[in-house]
């Protein structure tokens, strides 16, 4: 035992280290591949604009622990949620400046954190994005980015949509036998 | 646009307090005008920005005043020591407003993992380096964060630090960082602890 700092995962091993805490491991690896903006200014864009699609996503991540009555009541929220608080945001941003990219005018770990929301979402409801015209361009835009279009592929790192498998044993694992209620 | 940030919260530590302590740890003096404007998130005027995401602001200061580290290897520390502290430290924070029949359940786990997971981490740390804060000998946002966490576990329980001398020197050595002394005492921008009697107006703001 010893290598989970707090007993917990995620945990990446990575340059000689063994990093948890998922904000930690995202910021170190946006910031080493030059996915976190020119200056200060421009990271606390995209720090902001990660945390609402973080937020966003938050809604979705215990989706799979829900009961069947709650995931009903859940999927009404997260479209709610979706189409009301977060994504006339990005729209508007998107809208204002009219670059491809989220930040300064170049791709960052905002725009990768935005079409996985996006991504999320749309499993949830496939046309979510129906009143967003600037968001269905980003999404195409993105998706088309060589690194991305690959990881969209079938036989990439990517995971599929959690089942009952991936409950059960996320709730062996963890020990998780308690029931989770919706928001 | 320069001159003081300006915070814009309810009256009361929440989302805001860990920015709170930030900012003074880094002598930054605040405007006392700000004011509960934009629905129920906290809100730092800085540098001609309007932030909203406390992480977000937490990572803007330290990073404009050099409590991050000097390197991307440091950042990754302290951002691991902060990112589980904030773990801890919201916890803490719930337990006002458990339900009276869970607040007994609620106060042993905070105990648990506070004793068990959190401090024996940063017990360890500072016992195999030696040195008097947690990341490249140079006092960083991790300092603030667990001298933050520290002091609302007490809160919670008195003798929580009992079987971690090295926290309870590290607690009496960062309190005494001028900045801190200051921010500690009376009449600074610290907050209380959350009563009882206010929960309900808290609620209502929130919900």
């Amino acid at each position: 035992g010893g290598s989970l700092l707090f007993q917990q995962v995620p945990m990446v091993e990575i340059d000689g280290m063994k990093m948890v805490q998922t904000r930690a491991i995202l910021s170190y690896i946006a910031a080493k591949y030059n996915l976190y903006g020119k200056d200060l200014k421009e990271r606390a864009l995209i720090d902001m604009y990660v945390g609402g699609t973080e937020d966003l996503m938050g809604f979705i991540l215990f989706f799979p622990f829900l009961s069947a009555e709650d995931k009903e009541k859940q999927r009404a929220t997260i479209i709610q949620k979706a189409t009301s608080r977060y994504f006339p945001v990005y729209e508007k941003v998107l809208k204002d400046h009219g670059q491809s990219f989220l930040v300064g005018n170049k791709f960052s770990w905002a725009d990768v954190h935005l079409l996985e929301a996006i991504l999320m979402v749309e499993e949830k409801k496939s046309d979510v994005l129906s009143g967003f015209p600037q968001l269905q361009a980003f999404k195409a835009r993105i998706s088309s980015i060589p690194t991305i279009k690959k990881f969209l592929e079938p036989g990439s790192q990517r995971k599929p949509v959690p089942d009952d498998k991936y409950v059960e044993t996320v709730r062996r694992v963890l020990r998780m036998y308690f029931d989770i209620k919706a928001n | 646009m320069s001159g003081k940030p300006k915070l814009h919260y309810f009256n009361g530590r929440g989302r805001m307090e860990t920015i709170r302590w930030l900012l003074a740890a880094a002598g930054v003096e605040v405007c006392l005008c700000g004011s509960l404007l934009f629905q129920q998130v906290p809100m730092v005027e800085i540098d001609g920005m309007k932030m909203v995401q406390s992480r977000a602001i937490a990572n803007y200061i330290a990073a404009k005043y050099n409590l991050c580290g000097k390197d991307l290897k440091e950042r990754a520390l302290i951002d691991m020591y902060v990112e589980g502290m904030a773990d801890l430290n919201e916890l803490i924070m719930s337990h006002t407003f458990q339900p009276a029949e869970k607040k007994e359940q609620h106060f042993a786990t905070i105990v648990d993992r506070a004793t068990n997971r959190y401090f024996p981490v940063f017990e360890k740390v500072l016992k195999d380096h030696g040195q008097d804060f947690l990341v490249g000998n140079q006092f960083s946002r991790a300092d603030v964060q667990l001298l933050e966490t520290i002091l609302a576990a007490e809160e919670c329980k008195p003798d929580i630090l009992a079987k971690f001398p090295l926290l309870q020197s590290f607690k009496a050595r960062t309190s005494n960082i001028p900045t801190i002394k200051k921010f500690l005492q009376p009449g600074s921008q610290r907050k209380p602890r959350l009563q009882e009697k206010d929960v309900k107006r808290v609620m209502e703001i929130f919900h």
